[in-house]
């Protein structure tokens, strides 16, 4: 899956997530975390799983993490990258 | 299966989706229709799927409202529960029969490799869905019917009062509906959250007229409905001296046995061991 234009999906509400997604060279994660200390690690490698299962090997994605969950996390960047993969026509 | 408590909570507000089996309800109503933006759709969608299916620890029955088959959402919304594993799907604006064939048609091509078929709950809050109540609540994979009173009066262009005068009929046609089918039937939401007096009246008068639980838009009104649709103390010891006094019957042979100097029949029989299986006691 091929991400063609910028896309954002979740908000920055407590719980939630928002998640930027642009086209690029490769893949490059930047994460902003209120909670960077204990799982920005942890966050990076659920971004890259879901990118990995999308089969999204050219993407930018900057998360600005508000205490949201792996789940949360997941179908945020999941609904980021549909999004940026659709054609704007 | 008990319901009742069922509470509504925006399927795109993570903080609700993922707490929300804390509250105490019996069921949860993941909601992908009315308290979704239409360009948030595919964010609910996905969120709702990736929580019920990292939710490990189950809490009661997890209901998904879906978007109504007149949408583009429908189909997706679907294919995502069935994979999440969700329970029963409520379908909203359910108007006659051939929406739940519809619907019925279209989980079982989606549900090729599921373990238990899902049940469906009817979302009647329409003029026409109250007058084909019965054919609805006895349609495919029904196992309750929910009443939306805020659309339904919408539609009626009569306003929406808490003495509820105008939504009586479609109360009692409901509940006559349901328990001709066999199939529960829950009241509409009690719609102002601060008013707990207002919302024990409300859920009262259910009880009273034959529903088995009522939809909650707020955690606060949880405790409230739990409680007016939990048996009394003295409906309980009343319904055990029943039981046991036909446990009694049974094993000295009577036909017929009475209780407080009144006979036991069927009916009462029935309502006795109901009150008992409510409670988890029978």
């Amino acid at each position: 899956m091929d991400v063609v234009k910028t896309a954002v999906a979740g908000s920055m509400e407590s719980n939630d997530a928002m998640v930027t997604v642009e086209p690029g060279a490769g893949v490059s994660v930047t994460v902003e975390s209120v909670v960077m200390a204990q799982f920005g690690r942890a966050i990076e490698s659920s971004v890259l799983s879901v990118l990995s299962d999308m089969g999204v090997s050219d993407c930018l994605v900057t998360i600005r993490d508000r205490g949201a969950l792996d789940c949360t996390i997941r179908a945020r960047v999941e609904a980021a990258v549909l999004r940026g993969s659709r054609s704007t026509s | 299966m008990k319901r009742r408590s069922l509470l509504f909570v925006p399927g795109n507000n993570p903080g609700m989706v993922v707490n929300s089996q804390v509250f105490g309800s019996d069921g949860v109503i993941f909601d992908l229709e009315d308290a979704v933006a239409q360009d948030q759709k595919d964010c609910a969608r996905i969120l709702v799927r990736n929580c019920l299916m990292s939710l490990g620890t189950r809490r009661g029955e997890r209901i998904v409202r879906i978007n109504s088959l007149d949408t583009p959402f429908w189909r997706e919304d679907l294919r995502d529960m069935v994979v999440a594993g969700a329970d029963t799907i409520m379908l909203p604006k359910v108007q006659s029969v051939q929406d739940l064939v519809s619907l019925d048609q279209a989980l079982s091509s989606e549900e090729t490799d599921a373990k238990s078929p899902l049940s469906v709950m009817a979302l009647i809050e329409t003029p026409e869905g109250v007058e084909n109540a019965k054919s609805i609540a006895g349609g495919p994979r029904v196992s309750g019917v929910l009443l939306g009173a805020e659309d339904l009066t919408a539609a009626l262009g009569v306003q929406r009062t808490k003495a509820g005068s105008e939504i009586s009929y479609a109360r009692g046609r409901l509940v006559m509906a349901a328990k001709s089918s066999g199939v529960d039937c829950i009241d509409t939401p009690f719609t102002d959250v601060d008013d707990m007096e207002g919302l024990k009246t409300d859920s009262d008068l259910a009880r009273s007229l034959g529903f088995d639980g009522k939809a909650v838009i707020s955690p606060r009104h949880v405790e409230v409905v739990n409680r007016s649709f939990t048996p009394s103390d003295r409906e309980i010891e009343w319904a055990r001296l029943v039981v046991d006094a036909l446990e009694a019957g049974e094993r000295l042979g009577k036909g017929v046995v009475s209780v407080g100097g009144k006979m036991v029949d069927a009916p009462v029989a029935a309502r006795a061991r109901k009150i008992l299986a409510l409670i988890g006691g029978d």
